[in-house]
């Protein structure tokens, strides 16, 4: 079942500057508090979800519930089942190591990416009514458990189920067809696009790999000033003065670098190799866009093809004034009605396609931006610190080596 | 001490490259320039060169094939240029680690301008300035004020030669290596100013330090390579002669800045005289081994016969199996000095002497722990600047293909700036480079003073030797005072004297005599062991002091002018982007 998504007001979000006055529709969204419960190997984390809108299908001006990770993958397979065409935005990993050991770092870098995803969904013109948004926010837990229940029960989602169904579908008719290459759209326009796609996740791959890599090195930095400040701060005390003395300021300093090149390390790791690594999970939700419409574009050929030789069948029924013409002729209009669906749906995709590739690239050149320039601020801080730091011990060694 | 060298101009051409190539960085997008010739900034990222560089004394070795010119053409790709993590091992370690004075110089550290991409500055900081700035020799450093700087011996190890050992064998002889020595000086006693060369092996080295160590008994010398007999079988052979090319530089290096040694006559007659050099004594292994054995005269022994060899013999530690009778004696009076210990051999009753030493171990201990964090920091400033450099070419591809298949304008927008991360992320990397090259200069001091260390060990060695001499000679002539006693007392009973013992007394007589200047000798030595061993050590401490203090300032000055340098780099990339600074619009 597909919403039918007429609603032309866009809904404004925490997200955008709250300058809009209080008449005009707004849907704000924050995820917060996340608490761990359970034990051992059942443990998770919940997160607080607090709504706060003036919308007339939500209720209140502000609702708060519990939700976990799994309820987040339930609503974003729902849009993804529901609004096939459009980028839904990505999770952060599932992370089945990660989870047993749950460091503060990791469950804050979980928070932010999962308010990031429900905000965007939030502030997505069409995503923002879908109804699976509104039992996500307002759901009490019990419902919801409900409704996850049954998505992730013990047989497959009736989604991967209607895919397997499809996939052995289409495989058939491919060989009735007598056709052996899956079909596949070929307009230049789409090939490139598909090529970008692929293409850009592999660059963007390597990117965040270094980025990750670049948090490491400076941990690693940090640790060894730490160790050289101390090792530096132990020969001082073989020594007498002034050497003494200058190496022990100079181990002390190293060790006060060390600090800050941990907390830069955090902060690299937080403001840039995680919104690339979002980058990646877009792109990654894209490559699924690209292979539903794939998939409703093989339904439209195929359909179109059949519901052509049912037509062609009725026709040489109705020369022949034979008597299965009725039973044809019904075939023929469900098969057409059929035809016209998947057309249309492919279509809608198609259209959906085109904007929000735009959106998507307006989005991330802004989110990227702002990474740049935190990076780019954080490292001009850190070098500042280190340069200040070194700094503030040369007056005394140049006075010290004078003597 | 620190002998100090700036070998070549070669590391500021490829400064000049530098600078060239960060004023022309143009990623050249539009055109069909392409940045990307090399698919990564840093050939080689392990790090087994690097840490070969940065081992201890005797291992520099530079695998690559002398001289690696790596000199980037201005006009060619900006970011390739001195990039590549090879040309920072060839850059490093073409101008040997024993030039390790090229650290900062300037009169004070205000005067080294850090502006980014000032070339003036990038010579100063790299030390690559040939001209007058830098004291390229050995002992006019600003720590010995006393010195005059106008004294200078410069000594350059080169051209390693195979030759062939004559030998009347039928099969032929061994081949060996030999080296130039080329000195460079105007030192009065190598005749006024004067440079002149030598061709010498490995095992004259081996003589030299050996010569050295009888004559300078109490010095703190520095200790010559090893003969790495295991190395030169495993290595390649090209790689091994360069090891031991670079060790032997920097060990004639550290003699010739000895006050002392540099005007020894083993020095000289080394450095000047042509043609071979006679060969060594034989060793003895086993006289090796045993410490402070000592030689004396025969006649100590009862062995009969006046021996030619004069009294002054005792100051000479053993050498030769001949010497093994008086080995044993004295390891028999060592092992009685002490019998619980295996080494000590000396009663040592100098309590100064005693905590100087302890302190000295101590110090060592903190030097060796120093020097391996210091290694630690050194990688891991490699590590940093090899990553950034790596992410900004990943962003440098992000950049020329966001561009190639620019459909909207957002697109391009993000290309333009992810183009000004990478340019930045670059140049931090090269940076990062730059500021690791320097760094192990300075820190390399920490290295330099392990060596030193050891030379203090021998020193020390040289006392206990000589106390133990001392030691074995006072306990000989109660022995000898006691059979002499016996004798007597014997021979008296025996009217009209005892023919035979007479002349035994008279021998021992003539024994305790002997016995008695050799003490006085032996004690003589032994003062004048202590009196170096203290002024040595009181050098050395000053010395290293002063040392320690210019490796801090350097590796300080160091430290600033490129965190500024980079600081720079970034906030240009963040006025860049300020456009999408949240912080200033969140109201």
């Amino acid at each position: 079942m597909e919403s039918t998504t007429e609603q032309p007001r866009n809904i404004s979000g925490s997200m955008q500057s709250p300058r809009s006055p209080s008449s005009q529709p707004y849907l704000s969204v924050s995820v917060t508090d996340p608490v761990k419960l359970g034990n051992g190997v059942q443990a998770y984390i919940s997160y607080r979800v607090i709504t706060k809108t003036n919308l007339p299908d939500y209720q209140g001006p502000e609702k708060i519930v519990i939700r976990r990770y799994s309820d987040f993958v339930w609503l974003r397979d729902r849009l993804f089942e529901k609004y096939k065409g459009i980028f839904i935005p990505p999770l952060p990993e599932k992370s089945a190591v990660e989870k047993f050991r749950f460091s503060a770092e990791f469950i804050e870098m979980r928070r932010a990416a999962l308010d990031i995803f429900v905000n965007r969904i939030a502030l997505h013109p069409e995503l923002q009514h879908s109804e699976d948004l509104r039992t996500f926010l307002q759901a009490d837990e019990e419902t919801m458990d409900r409704f996850r229940f049954q998505e992730t029960g013990i047989f497959k989602k009736p989604a991967d189920l209607m895919q397997m169904f499809r996939d052995v579908q289409s495989k058939v008719s491919d060989a009735v067809l007598g056709k052996e290459k899956p079909v596949e759209e070929t307009t230049a326009d789409y090939e490139k696009l598909k090529h970008y796609i692929f293409e850009l996740e592999n660059h963007l791959a390597e990117a965040q790999k270094h980025a990750y890599r670049l948090v490491k090195r400076h941990r690693e930095l940090g640790q060894s000033l730490l160790d050289f400040g101390k090792a530096v701060k132990l020969l001082g005390a073989c020594e007498g003065e002034p050497t003494g003395k200058a190496f022990s300021d100079l181990g002390t300093k190293s060790e006060l670098l060390s600090i800050k090149l941990q907390k830069e390390a955090q902060q690299v790791l937080m403001n840039f190799e995680e919104p690339l690594k979002d980058y990646v999970r877009y792109v990654q939700s894209i490559k699924a866009t690209i292979a539903e419409r794939g998939t409703a574009f093989k339904q439209h050929c195929e359909l179109a093809e059949t519901t052509k030789l049912k037509e062609i069948n009725l026709d040489k029924l109705m020369l022949t004034r034979s008597d299965k013409v009725g039973e044809a002729e019904i075939e023929y209009r469900e098969i057409k009605a059929e035809s016209e669906e998947a057309t249309r749906r492919f279509e809608r995709i198609v259209k959906r396609m085109e904007e929000e590739i735009v959106r998507f690239q307006e989005q991330k050149t802004e989110e990227m931006g702002v990474a740049f320039h935190q990076f780019a601020k954080g490292q001009a801080r850190l070098a500042n610190s280190v340069a200040d730091a070194w700094r503030s011990l040369l007056p005394k060694l140049e006075a010290s080596s004078t003597v | 001490m620190m002998g100090s060298e700036n070998a070549d101009g070669f590391e500021e051409t490829n400064l000049n490259a530098t600078k060239e190539d960060m004023e022309n960085l143009d990623l050249g997008v539009d055109g069909d320039d392409d940045p990307l010739k090399k698919s990564d900034v840093n050939g080689d990222t392990s790090n087994s060169g690097y840490r070969s560089a940065m081992s201890t004394l005797s291992n520099v070795g530079d695998p690559l094939s002398p001289p690696p010119t790596v000199m980037i053409p201005a006009d060619s790709d900006p970011l390739l240029a001195p990039s590549s993590y090879e040309d920072f091992r060839s850059s490093f370690s073409s101008k040997p680690i024993s030039s390790d004075n090229s650290y900062i110089e300037p009169p004070s550290y205000a005067d080294v301008i850090f502006s980014p991409f000032d070339e003036n500055s990038d010579s100063e900081i790299n030390g690559a300035d040939d001209s007058s700035l830098h004291s390229q020799f050995s002992d006019s450093l600003s720590r010995s004020p006393s010195s005059s700087s106008s004294d200078y011996i410069k000594i350059t190890v080169s051209n390693p030669q195979k030759e062939q050992e004559t030998s009347n064998s039928i099969v032929g002889g061994n081949t060996y290596i030999t080296y130039q020595i080329t000195t460079r000086t105007n030192l009065p006693d190598f005749g006024g100013p004067s440079e002149f060369s030598v061709r010498r092996r490995f095992r004259d080295v081996v003589t030299l330090a050996d010569r050295l160590a009888e004559s300078y008994r109490g010095f703190c010398i520095p200790p010559r390579p090893d003969k790495s007999v295991v190395e030169s079988q495993v290595m390649q052979k090209q790689e091994f002669v360069e090891q031991r090319r670079v060790a032997l530089e920097k060990y004639l290096r550290r003699l010739s800045a000895h006050p002392v040694i540099r005007n020894s006559d083993e020095l000289k007659v080394f450095l000047q005289v042509q043609g071979k050099l006679p060969l060594p004594m034989s060793t003895d292994v086993a006289s090796r081994m045993l410490d402070g054995a000592v030689k004396l005269p025969k006649q100590l022994f009862g062995e009969g016969g006046a021996s030619a060899v004069p009294v002054h013999e005792v100051v000479q530690p053993a050498r030769g199996g001949r010497d093994l009778l008086r080995l044993f004696k004295e390891l028999r009076q060592s092992v009685s000095n002490d019998w619980g210990g295996s080494k000590p051999p000396v009663v040592e009753e100098d309590k100064e002497f005693l905590e100087k030493k302890e302190k000295m171990h101590d110090l060592e201990q903190q030097i060796i722990n120093a020097s391996q964090q210091a290694e630690s920091l050194v990688k891991a400033q490699q590590d940093m600047g090899e990553t950034m450099g790596e992410l900004g070419l990943a962003f440098i591809k992000l950049t020329k293909f966001e561009t190639e298949e620019a459909a909207y304008n957002s697109q391009r927008t993000r290309a333009n700036d992810m183009k000004n991360l990478a340019t930045a992320a670059v140049k931090a990397s090269r940076f990062y480079r730059e500021l690791n090259s320097q760094t192990v200069k300075h820190l390399d001091t920490l290295h330099e003073y392990l060596g030193m260390m050891m030379a203090v060990q021998g020193a020390f060695a040289d006392r206990s030797s000589a106390l133990l001499t001392v030691q074995t000679l006072l306990s000989e002539l109660p022995s000898l005072q006691t059979r002499v006693e016996k004798l007597e007392a014997a021979s008296s009973k025996v009217f009209g004297g005892d023919k035979s013992r007479i002349r035994k007394i008279e021998e021992l007589k003539e024994t305790i005599k002997f016995t008695e200047d050799a003490k006085n000798v032996a004690i003589r030595e032994y003062e004048r062991i202590k009196e170096n061993n203290r002024s040595e050590v009181e050098r050395l401490d000053r010395e290293r002091r002063a040392d320690f203090m210019n490796m801090m300032k350097g590796f300080v000055v160091n430290q600033v002018g490129y965190a500024e340098k980079m600081g720079n780099v970034w906030a240009k990339v963040a006025e860049e982007t300020s456009q999408y600074d949240r912080e200033k619009q969140n109201s």
